[in-house]
């Protein structure tokens, strides 16, 4: 070969099915748009935490209180592991944790939304967590290696999340009258909020098709939420939980749930920062940021004192 | 943002049992050795993944890289007497 056209290199590993590293060349905008997912990825782990981190106190016994507490650390540690992945592509992450904190940076819609009761940590560990891992399994065989790497040991992780959840939800719908309401008050609170968490439908979706030719989603937003409702009908069934849905029904010819969409007005709005708790979002982690603070400049002043004593001797 | 950093990256090696060899893992930010072998073990062992771990600063770290790859590792391609399947021993003298 004579010259070396990388751009035909690129696309020749992405028709094998190969997997890019952070030193591969790679086309600009296939490294824009990592850094965008990946970073809102990682932000919406990191914002994650807070509305579960709300009841850790709460907590209705010492074991609910370890399982919150080890879930929620969790999520820290998957916005840990993706901020590096994102970092590997020329990013850093003080320009990230810069975009969180100022409001510029996006993440997940969902963690706009309050944690009203204690069925809600119920909810969001079943249905939210249950979501977030039907599309990390998909992006365990993304193209970018550091980003595949890291939904493999996310996945890893988040299948207990989903079960806490889940098991509190049956104590709940099991549970005193007042308690199933509690549930049946969850479910309907957080079904159409985490059916947006999918993304806008195909039709209307503007990074998708760039996201499935690069092979870095390998399944369409529609595709995973229908997946998502056909496995998600049978565990509500189970709970004696109804669907805040009168159009959801079984459709035998695509072996699927028909259903609602949910309200596409209502998840721009809360993309654009109009959700119920986006500003308490903000200034939660501004906070906890800048409270930090002392931490961090004693931690790297300890350390530059430590260098130079170690250059001294 | 300007000096309010997290303070430089460290590579992670974990190794899962005694005798296995120690494994790239991931990565993590830390001041200084200490924190990170620290963060290493909150990040990457929650789950009894490992009982050894390395940490090494990421600046540390010489790789090879990929537009080289041909010409790097050529000089081993054709070397096949390098593998035992090259030689040739008779039936009979059992497995060797
Ligand atoms: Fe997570
Ligand atoms: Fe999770």
């Amino acid at each position: 070969m004579g010259v070396v056209n990388f751009e035909d290199l690129f696309e020749a590993k992405l028709a094998k099915n190969d997997i890019i590293e952070p030193k591969d060349w790679m086309p600009d905008n296939y490294r824009k748009h990592l850094i965008r997912q990946i970073s809102q990825h990682a932000h919406s782990e990191i914002v994650g935490m807070l509305p579960e981190g709300n009841w850790i106190t709460r907590a209705p016994s010492l074991r609910a209180k370890l399982v919150l507490l080890a879930k929620v650390q969790d999520e820290g540690g998957h916005g840990l592991y993706l901020y590096t992945a994102a970092e590997s592509l020329g990013t850093s992450r003080d320009e990230m944790l810069d975009a969180l904190l100022t409001g510029k940076a996006k993440y997940s819609s969902i963690f706009n939304y309050p944690t009203l009761t204690w069925a809600d940590v119920g909810a969001v560990g079943w249905l939210v967590d249950g979501a977030a891992i039907m599309n990390q399994v998909m992006l365990q065989r993304t193209s970018y290696g550091p980003y595949a790497r890291a939904m493999v040991r996310i996945c890893k992780e988040e299948s207990f999340h989903q079960r806490q959840g889940y098991e509190l939800m049956t104590h709940l719908a099991f549970g005193t009258p007042a308690q199933k309401e509690m549930a049946q008050d969850a479910l309907n609170r957080w079904w159409y909020p985490t059916l947006m968490m999918f993304g806008p439908p195909d039709i209307e979706s503007p990074n998708s098709e760039n996201a499935l030719k690069w092979r870095i989603k390998r399944e369409t937003n529609d595709e995973l939420r229908q997946r998502f409702v056909n496995q998600t009908m049978p565990q509500i069934e189970y709970l004696g939980l109804v669907v805040p849905d009168k159009n959801l029904k079984w459709n035998e010819a695509k072996k699927g749930y028909d259903f609602s969409e949910p309200d596409w007005t209502e998840f721009k709005a809360v993309i654009k920062g109009n959700g119920p708790c986006n500003k308490e979002r903000l200034a939660s982690r501004n906070k906890s940021h800048s409270e930090g603070a002392w931490v961090r400049e004693a931690a790297a002043a300890y350390a530059k004192k430590q260098n130079e004593n170690y250059q001294a001797a | 943002m300007s000096n309010d950093s997290q303070g430089p990256l460290w590579e992670v090696f974990v190794q899962k049992k005694a005798g296995q060899p120690f494994v790239h893992c991931g990565n993590l930010h830390a001041y200084d050795k200490e924190m990170a072998l620290q963060n290493a073990r909150d990040l990457y062992t929650r789950r009894g993944e490992g009982m050894a771990l390395w940490v090494v600063p990421s600046s540390a770290i010489v790789s090879s890289s990929p537009e080289d790859m041909g010409s790097f590792f050529e000089p081993s391609n054709d070397k096949i007497y390098r593998h035992p399947t090259f030689y040739q021993i008779p039936d009979g003298v059992g497995h060797m």
